[in-house]
């Protein structure tokens, strides 16, 4: 009995991108049978569009009042009672499935694989460790559950097919434990295209010197159509907010076309963008650790530069 | 109120870590090994919660072989109350270290359990949610602010999306990011002190535990290396080659 488990993750009545990145992982267990389960607070919108993925068998809708926000508390007990079905339980690997899947993985009583890279086979994978300085191979037991996050900076998102999948109602299994109380989310992130999946992203780094600084590298990605990101130092000085942050403890993204301004490219950064397509850096000191996996470099000063990029443009 | 900060020992952060030839592993000889960086700030933060007089006790934990003493060592130069060594052979995995604390965590009852959102070696950050779910209680992962009141924390984490903040009821497992705090330096006479401080051997068979399934690692190799760029002369060269592309 192999069958997939896909648990979407879903915003403000949206599908996050990183779901349909994790259901390309899936679709590559040579598995046919892949479910997806969308738990909200009225489920029907987002499972519809999870129902329209190609490769999709089917959609469960689990919709309660203690959906509204994900707590992977409330949510794990859930997973773990759907999970009897299935060989396999995948989530993202993002902050949403980095908190919840492991608590499903414990609850079911296996080793979670975490930031899937690659499929080999059903129960093969690849993966990252050491900030991506080593890649390891991983052989999950045949005869238990896989339990996996997908990264998604290494699959590409599968796209919307013909067919639309059935989508079944279900209820709520466990009760709400009521010991984790959501409170709020505050997002500091300005207008611009979503870093996460932004086929342009610019990064500034410690060199922009001052939060209004910054703006030079919010302008120019805006003349670029680019998403804005930042180097752990521009975060830890206050010029951006947190969520901006590019590399192993911020997002790991993989944009065709990606500028990094300022920054020396520290080895966390690096792990951070080594999949995307075409790396500019801009720094003034020739000797960065950037110039070594960029492809193009400017050595230069980055507030004469930018304008004059951006004149060229 | 006790708390209680797992501590994993790893090659430390500034070591540029490398595969070794054969594929069996990484170089670890002579390679310099640390507490944890995420680890150490929830250590940090857990001995500010005890001198703001929330909590009474904090107590490291360590699993592994005896090496792993140095940065118990090193914890209780910090400010840990006292210690408590694993002794392992191998090195276990998620599922087994969160099986090992929830053996301590009968034993010791803490009000938190404090550790790292990862450990930088094996990069899995599945430990404290693993632990959370076997215990049945909070977990408030990749916190960057924690303040206690009355049997709860107000935790905010750092999530894609911004910062989010939960309450949670204690006790509560708490995973930390990297801003919460800057973890102290470790003054000499502490040092001193530190040798002095108790640290409990506990054999892991001892334990009864079943480390559940596996995972078998077969092969480590080194990342496909990007290969070295040009450095251009202008902005013009620059936006010359990216059109070329088709990226501009």
């Amino acid at each position: 009995m192999s069958r997939v488990l896909i648990i979407a993750q879903h915003e403000s009545g949206t599908l996050n991108p990183a779901t349909a990145k994790t259901l390309s992982g899936a679709r590559r267990l040579g598995i046919d049978s892949i479910d997806m389960v969308v738990f909200a607070d009225g489920a029907d919108e987002v499972a519809a569009q999870a129902a329209r993925l190609e490769g999709v068998s089917r959609v469960l809708a689990v919709a309660d009042a203690g959906f509204a926000q994900p707590v992977a508390a409330r949510l794990a007990p859930e997973i773990a009672a759907l999970a009897g079905d299935y060989s396999h339980i995948l989530g993202p690997s993002t902050t949403f499935g980095r908190d919840l899947m492991p608590r499903v993985a414990a609850l079911l009583g296996v080793n979670q694989i975490s930031d899937v890279q690659e499929v080999l086979d059903s129960h093969s994978f690849k993966r990252p460790i050491y900030a991506g300085n080593a890649i390891v191979t991983v052989k999950a037991p045949a005869d238990s559950i896989v339990v996996a996050t997908i990264r998604g900076a290494s699959f590409s998102a599968t796209a919307e097919g013909n067919d639309s999948a059935e989508v079944e109602s279900r209820s709520a299994q466990a009760a709400d434990p009521g010991h984790t109380r959501y409170i709020g989310l505050q997002s500091g992130g300005g207008e611009g295209p979503d870093l996460q999946t932004a086929d342009r992203v610019v990064s500034g780094g410690r060199a922009l010197g001052s939060a209004e600084k910054f703006e030079l590298i919010f302008n120019f990605a805006k003349k670029l159509g680019a998403a804005v990101g930042a180097s752990r130092a521009a975060v830890d000085a206050g010029y951006v907010p947190n969520e901006l942050q590019v590399g192993q403890t911020g997002k790991i993204i993989a944009p065709e076309l990606y500028f990094a301004i300022g920054i020396s490219g520290a080895i966390q950064h690096l792990t951070g963008i080594k999949d995307a397509g075409t790396i500019v850096a801009i720094n003034k000191d020739a000797e960065a650790p950037i110039f070594e996996i960029a492809d193009y470099g400017l050595v230069g000063d980055l507030f004469q530069l930018i304008p004059e990029l951006e004149q060229l443009l | 109120m006790k708390i209680l900060v797992p501590i994993k020992r790893v090659v430390d952060y500034n070591v540029r870590v490398r595969v070794k030839s054969d594929g069996s592993g990484v170089e670890t000889d002579g390679v310099k090994m640390s507490i944890n960086p995420f680890d150490e700030i929830a250590l940090e933060e857990a001995l500010r919660m005890k001198e703001a007089g929330q909590a009474d006790e904090v107590i490291v934990v360590s699993i592994g072989s005896k090496d792993c003493q140095q940065q118990l060592r090193t914890g209780l130069a910090m400010g840990a109350d006292r210690a408590i060594h694993v002794v392992a052979v191998e090195a276990q995995q998620p599922l087994a270290v969160a099986r090992v604390l929830m053996r301590l965590i009968e034993r010791e009852q803490p009000g938190i359990v404090f550790l790292g959102k990862q450990a930088i070696d094996g990069d899995n950050s599945q430990t404290g949610q693993m632990l959370a779910a076997l215990w049945d209680r909070p977990q408030a992962t990749f916190a960057s602010k924690v303040e206690l009141a009355d049997g709860t924390a107000t935790v905010t984490r750092e999530v894609d999306a911004g910062l989010e903040t939960l309450e949670v009821d204690l006790p509560a497992v708490l995973s930390c990011d990297l801003r919460l705090n800057e973890p102290r330096f470790v003054k000499l006479p502490d040092i001193m002190k530190a040798k002095r401080k108790p640290l409990d051997e506990i054999e892991l068979d001892s334990l009864g535990i079943d480390p559940g399934p596996a995972l078998e690692v077969t092969t480590f190799e080194a990342p496909p290396k990007r290969s070295g760029g040009r450095i251009l002369g202008s902005a013009q060269e620059l936006v010359d080659e990216l059109k070329n592309k088709g990226l501009l």
